[in-house]
């Protein structure tokens, strides 16, 4: 490199010569069959302002396009708590944690279960509906699954205002808990991401897999505890019931939340905590093996 | 050290690059039904436990199986052993026909797809252009769509921004900045999307076909503003497409593909004339019997194409060599005094040429066989400069329409010829037909036309 820039006479440098002498200094890029993967996470941060566009490319279409907006975020989780409140605790008569009223118990399993069936319904569409983008250009293909995590980040933002306006109506304080909330947060994008880039390589490749995803979200709601406790879970059942990933994720954010008289399940925890990590994992690899194929099969 | 600065100015480097398709042939899908891949090996599963196959079936049912699998499957090379280097600053045209490879080659390029066999090394940034407008989204406004087109081809927020004006009035959308793109006029849809890409950066440019949008006009000046960038700025630019004359126009060097292979690569005009010469390029054609047509309908244009002088179908023809026209007529009946008629019209649809049969008195008889009739017109040396033009169609009989297809029935393209390509002069391209004067000095030589 320094022998280049002494045969040329300082003097003389023009504006092009200064750019071949900045290219010399470049790295070559090597494609072929079953290339380098330390280039994949490089340029997934190369590509990080592209995955900002996206995702905000989707929030913006998306409180464009809905004629109701940021209300629909707030008004769907509102009417399935009553709903959820007035059968499963009123109609049910389900015991709450605690003293807190069933509404905030709700709630507070609401909002990250909203938040885990949207990004997760998303993110294994994301790869189809983008299609156009893969065919077309380059760019590390993880992005745009986890952009559709971001947007539905968004919606749960808002929908918390929900939550805020319950306690204050029912006056439940939080506790120092409510800071640990990032943690909660991070654990359902992590499930979110998981269980969502096995289904978006799945559905490239097998395109009828987007008919079980409907079906999962729903059956998934029955088996985490979003309507009602997990104490009502008899112990027998509790080592299976723990194997929901979104079990560990709701429990951590009721234990955050209500706070009062609340205890971690640690048991339950490390489990999900464990198949979170297994889904993560073998999710990321799944999806870049199947990643080389994207342009191919779309 | 010193072989490092040998080839210092390569910028890409393709050996031996290959890619494998594999082909389904029991669906038309390139992706399969998870329903279909259960009911494959159920069906399998199902036939091996039947009791009654077990015996000698077993035999057949397995072999039934192994064909099933191999006949659904077929490996198709879109390219096969590759090979090529350019350099920086160098204008590289890409040609080749339908499915010769193009495409794929393209991809590999901007790295959509990964190559089966063999390596390409590239230095420097690349932006590809396969596309315009890729990521392009109606609900969001025109600046919107700046950017996030911007970022999809590559662009930091940064430079987009520094450049956004420029962008703007490139493209003469100042007023509908904040309109969403879904209410644009599909000419201003192009040109805002065109004019993002223009003002990329990057030390190496692919670009696929997307120069065929567009109206002829704005097409210009954005080919006008490649080149110019390529010029000043050293930038090396990978071009890909049917337009002969674009591709001539813009590139100095270039490449041939034929059947996934390279078959020629040199000097651009050599190869566009080695193109000519593969033969069998059929012409851009539109399926006549859908488009909307008026007249009695006595006798019907089945196909209209560009030949050559041996009435082989064509795509391209040199400027100033003769070139042909094949009508293909067919009637049920007897019709007799039928006139051809068709004329010839530029990118902009100005029309450059009528002429009909009966100009010359020369009218043709279709005799309602179940063949169609071929009626050929050929023109000498026609000064038409290099682009593409379009024909139309129509037919008359003793002052009464007979058939009239609404639009465009077939295009060719009209490439430089070296009498015109003189390089201090570029003269071809901006002027609508190109003359071959005689000259002479002091005295005007007298031009004496035979009695």
């Amino acid at each position: 490199m320094g022998i280049t820039s002494t045969h040329e006479p300082p003097m003389q440098k023009t504006h092009r010569q200064q750019a071949i002498h900045r290219g010399s200094t470049q790295k070559w890029l090597v494609l072929e069959a079953n290339g380098i993967e330390k280039q994949y996470w490089k340029d997934l941060w190369r590509y990080r302002e592209l995955f900002a566009i996206l995702a905000w490319r989707d929030i913006a279409v998306r409180y464009k396009q809905t004629f109701i907006g940021v209300a629909w975020a707030l008004i769907q989780p509102f009417m399935t708590m009553v709903i959820f409140t007035l059968i499963f605790g009123r109609l049910a008569k389900l015991p709450t944690e605690g003293d807190a009223p069933y509404a905030v118990l709700v709630l507070a399993g609401m909002l990250p279960w909203q938040f885990f069936s949207g990004s997760f319904s998303a993110c294994a569409d994301s790869l189809i509906s983008n299609a156009n983008l893969l065919t077309k250009v380059y760019f590390p293909r993880l992005i745009v699954p986890a952009a559709t995590v971001i947007t539905n980040f968004v919606d749960f933002i808002i929908s918390f205002g929900i939550l805020a306006a319950v306690m204050i109506w029912f006056k439940w304080l939080p506790t120092w808990r409510l800071v640990t909330m990032p943690l909660w947060i991070g654990l359902t994008f992590a499930v979110s991401m998981g269980v969502g880039l096995w289904f978006a390589s799945l559905n490239v490749k097998y395109r009828d897999f987007r008919y079980v995803v409907p079906f999962i979200v729903q059956f998934g709601l029955y088996v985490s505890p979003v309507g009602f406790s997990s104490s009502i879970v008899p112990t027998k059942w509790q080592l299976l019931y723990a194997l929901n990933p979104m079990v560990g994720v709701i429990e951590g954010f009721r234990w955050a939340i209500i706070g009062k008289g609340l205890a971690v399940n640690l048991m339950g925890l490390a489990l999900s905590l464990a198949t979170t990590s297994l889904l993560l994992v073998t999710g990321i690899r799944q999806f870049r093996r199947m990643e080389k194929q994207f342009a191919d099969v779309i | 050290m010193l072989s490092e600065m040998d080839d210092s100015d390569t910028l890409i480097r393709v050996e031996s690059l290959g890619k494998r398709y594999d082909l389904y042939h029991q669906s038309n899908e390139k992706y399969e039904a998870l329903r279909d891949v259960i009911t494959r090996h159920s069906k399998a599963a199902v036939r091996l436990l039947n009791p009654f196959t077990l015996a000698g079936q077993l035999q057949k049912s397995r072999h039934k199986m192994v064909r099933t699998q191999s006949h659904s499957k077929e490996e198709f090379w879109a390219i096969k052993d590759v090979n090529f280097e350019i350099r920086r600053g160098e204008r590289v045209g890409i040609i080749g026909r339908n499915g010769a490879g193009k495409s794929t080659l393209l991809k590999i390029l901007s790295r959509i797809t990964e190559p089966t066999t063999g390596r390409v090394e590239i230095l420097g940034r690349v932006a590809s252009l396969l596309e315009v407008g890729t990521g392009f989204h109606p609900e969001l406004t025109g600046q919107e769509n700046i950017y996030l087109n911007g970022a999809i081809l590559g662009m930091k927020r940064r430079e987009i921004k520094s450049k956004f004006d420029e962008i703007v009035d490139f493209a003469e959308v100042q007023k509908f900045l904040d309109t969403p793109v879904k209410r644009y006029s599909s000419g201003m849809y192009v040109r805002l999307a065109f004019a993002v890409a223009a003002h990329l950066e990057p030390d190496i440019m692919i670009v696929d076909e997307v120069l065929a949008v567009g109206d002829a006009n704005f097409q210009k000046k954005c080919l006008g503003k490649m080149e110019d960038v390529a010029d000043r700025e050293g930038r090396t630019v990978l071009f890909v497409s049917h337009q002969m004359a674009a591709i001539q126009t813009l590139c100095e060097r270039g490449i041939l593909l034929h059947n996934g292979s390279v078959m020629h690569s040199g000097d651009m005009r050599d190869v566009v004339s080695k193109y000519l010469d593969i033969g069998e390029n059929s012409a851009e054609r539109s399926d006549i019997s859908r488009l909307a047509r008026s007249g009695t309908g006595e006798a019907r244009f089945s196909a209209v194409y560009p030949v050559d002088e041996e009435g082989n179908e064509t795509a391209a023809f040199q400027l100033g060599d003769p070139f042909g026209i094949c009508f293909e007529l067919y009637s049920d009946v007897f019709v007799k005094d039928l006139s051809v008629g068709f004329s010839i019209h530029d990118q902009s649809g100005q029309s450059v040429s009528i002429v009909y049969s009966d100009f010359d008195n020369r009218t043709f008889v279709l005799k309602g066989e179940s063949q169609p009739q071929k009626i050929f017109a050929t023109i000498e040396g026609a000064p038409l400069a290099p682009g593409r033009y379009s024909v139309n169609v129509r037919l008359v009989k003793c002052g009464t329409e007979i058939d009239w297809p609404k639009g465009s029935v077939c295009n060719f393209d009209i490439i430089d010829a070296p009498y015109y390509v003189n390089p201090a002069a570029r003269s071809g391209h901006t002027c609508v037909i190109c003359l071959k004067p005689a000259w002479s000095a002091c005295k005007q030589q007298i031009l004496v036309k035979e009695a």
